[in-house]
């Protein structure tokens, strides 16, 4: 085991497992995002090996997507969607009173490690705007006071 | 007999709650010893009556909605499982006037069928277009499609015909057929719903264009936001191979056909075809240069036919019913019909497929009902982040590739955002730049750099320091960017800023004759 839970093998074996398909090393990233929930940094070297690749090639896909966290995130991640439609409802309004709720900005995560906060651009919830997700829950028409409501329930189904 | 009802499970109508109205409905029913079968139906636009449930009666489905998990039990009371008059009903969902107005071809199952199910699919009318083009050679499928008049539904409007004949005609030892589903335009939502509510049209769409061009292989290249999508393709790929419609013999037509879901990680540019291509090969998403065209060599170097989900959606549809009874909608080069994504400060956001050649002014206020505030409508954005504002005095423009554009407009992917008169235009013109700066891939300067000068030279207007010369100089930058990006993303971006700045002067602190220097 790494530090902060992550485990070297854990990552080996994705990266042989999926190594001989097409475009293999999006596959991989995407892999070990989704299962650790970020890409711990030294993971690079260990993927760039079982694809024969260089580590800056490697670096390179992982910092190019937004998608790839390179810190754990919080118990529970917030993605409001600040896109144009979202915008037009009030999605301003709610980003700052996530900002001040939480008492951090966008893309970080509270002290404490309770919530991760980021921006998304487009959930493809427009007809239903203002949208977010909790925890990869979709939830729209959200307004300040459904959102704490929301950021409660989530809190509480994990004590 | 069994009652029958359809629940959405369409990730709009979830965002409201209608999954715990599914389980209300189940709960219910149980405790009232009803025998019941629920089926998970996609939406069928109506996003302002989401969650909207369907009883199955004699007459035909009666719809009630919105709902929430509270309303069920009066439901019951109520006898909706029979069509009963309840405040929340909203008679046969097929007589709901916004729907019935609707000219539905690419989303003609969308909301009635079982997604879950290939046979509910093969009882509407599923898998005639592939049957039709089993029967064809891939020059007469090219043909049929081109003289349907359809065009590239992601944006560009790219002849679909021409692209698969390019495809067909070049030779390769394989080839590929790669659905772009990475729907990052912001206030579009068509693509989620055809992939959540009816995704065996896509495959199909995708079977018939593979046969045309003969590829072998397919990719949906799906964007990471749309979970939901990716289950219902994933369900539906397996079905559809384990009934032979996908596999080494497609349809018993002797050719083979096999397709994956491929999920995308976030980024904005991997909707370009090029660095879609280029994400799909495991790379960064860095936009290629053109020629040569994708069609020509693209996925691995191979003839790739990549069009938008809601293209290939609407293959089917013109093999089945012939490319003259697509045609015979729409107006001008604009052949058939346009789902028409309407989000934003709307009273009824949702989904309307229409033919080419309705106006923006019908699709705010007749379809749309107003804004949601009550307020007045400032602003609308037509073809999402880079398509351009119109105001007020130009709501009159049709919906048509040809009329937007000679408005310095674009259709986009169909996406309508409206604004109420709380907006800010400089603020949306400083965001469209912001965007671009956030999303550029950085392989061209223009974009690269120009994004983010253009943020400054904003807040320098805006703050009205020096405000003719930043004025000169923002112009200038929009003009680089126009016509020395490589893709779209710089090259369009200037397109809601210039709009913002001519018609919405003030917001920027500029007079009324700014817009007259352009």
């Amino acid at each position: 085991m790494g530090s902060n839970g992550w485990n070297q093998s854990a990552i080996l074996d994705i990266a042989r497992q999926l190594r001989d398909e097409p475009g293999a090393l999006l596959l991989i990233l995407r892999r070990i995002q989704d299962e650790l929930g970020w890409i711990p940094e030294q993971s690079v070297p260990l993927i760039a090996d079982v694809l024969n690749l260089s580590r800056a090639e490697v670096h390179g896909v992982a910092t190019f997507y937004h998608d790839f966290r390179h810190h754990p995130p919080g118990r529970h991640v917030i993605r409001l969607c600040r896109a144009e439609s979202c915008q037009a409802m009030g999605a301003v309004a709610l980003a700052r009173h996530l900002e001040d709720r939480l008492g951090i900005g966008f893309g970080q995560t509270t002290a404490d490690g309770r919530f991760t906060l980021d921006a998304v651009y487009c959930l493809g919830n427009c007809a239903c705007s203002p949208a977010l997700t909790i925890d990869g829950d979709i939830h729209g028409r959200v307004t300040p006071g459904r959102l704490d409501d929301l950021m409660a329930a989530v809190e509480e189904r994990r004590s | 007999m069994k009652a029958v009802v359809y629940v959405p499970c369409d990730s709009g109508a979830l965002s409201l709650g209608a999954d715990q109205v599914a389980r209300a409905i189940s709960r219910e029913a149980a405790r009232r010893d009803l025998d019941l079968h629920l089926i998970r139906n996609g939406s069928r636009g109506l996003y302002w009556l989401e969650p909207m449930i369907e009883a199955v009666t004699a007459r035909g489905r009666v719809a009630y909605g919105p709902l929430s998990a509270d309303n069920v039990p009066a439901l019951f009371d109520a006898g909706f499982l029979e069509g009963a008059a309840h405040p929340l009903c909203l008679g046969l969902a097929e007589e709901i006037p916004l729907l019935k107005k609707q000219e539905r071809l690419t989303f003609a199952r969308t909301g009635i069928v079982d997604p879950a199910s290939l046979d509910d699919y093969l009882a509407h009318g599923g898998y005639e277009g592939l049957a039709r083009a089993a029967r064809l050679n891939p020059e007469q499928i090219a043909e049929e499609v081109t003289q349907s008049g359809l065009r590239g539904r992601g944006g560009a409007g790219f002849p679909c015909g021409i692209k698969l004949r390019t495809a067909m005609q070049t030779a390769a030892d394989r080839k590929y057929v790669v659905c772009n589903a990475d729907e990052g335009d912001s206030g579009t939502f068509a693509d989620r719903m055809i992939m959540e509510g009816d995704p065996f049209v896509l495959i199909e769409g995708m079977t018939i264009a593979a046969m045309c061009a003969g590829a072998v292989y397919g990719y949906i290249y799906l964007r990471s936001e749309y979970p939901h999508s990716a289950r219902a393709l994933n369900a539906a790929i397996a079905q559809a191979r384990a009934r032979g419609y996908l596999g080494s013999n497609v349809v018993d037509s002797g050719k083979p056909f096999n397709l994956q879901v491929r999920v995308g990680a976030g980024s904005y540019i991997c909707g370009e075809e090029t660095a879609m291509l280029e994400s799909l090969e495991g790379k960064r998403g860095m936009v290629r240069y053109k020629p040569p065209v994708p069609a020509v060599c693209g996925l691995f170097g191979r003839p790739t036919v990549i069009n938008n989900v809601l293209t290939l959606a609407t293959l089917p549809i013109i093999l089945a019913r012939g490319g003259a009874f697509y045609k015979n909608y729409g107006v001008g080069r604009s052949r058939g019909t346009q789902p028409i994504q309407l989000a934003g400060n709307v009273k009824r956001p949702g989904l309307y497929e229409k033919a080419f050649g309705v106006t923006l002014r019908e699709i705010v206020y007749e379809y749309g009902g107003g804004t949601a505030s009550g307020r007045p409508v400032r602003a609308v954005q037509v073809g999402g982040p880079l398509g351009a504002y119109f105001p007020q005095s130009m709501l009159d423009v049709p919906f048509d590739y040809e009329e937007l554009a000679a408005r310095n407009g674009l259709l986009g992917h169909g996406g309508v955002v409206v604004y109420d008169d709380t907006v800010n235009m400089a603020e949306m013109a400083r965001y469209a730049m912001e965007f671009c700066a956030r999303e550029s891939c950085g392989k061209c300067t223009p974009c690269r750099i120009g994004s983010t000068r253009g943020m400054e030279v904003i807040d320098r207007i805006v703050a009205r320091r020096d405000q003719s010369a930043n004025l000169t100089l923002l112009r200038d930058l929009c003009d680089t960017m126009t016509n020395a990006s490589l893709c779209a993303l710089g090259g369009l971006t200037p397109l809601p800023v210039l709009s913002a700045l001519k018609y919405f002067p003030g917001d920027f602190g500029l007079g009324d004759d700014a817009a007259s220097l352009d």
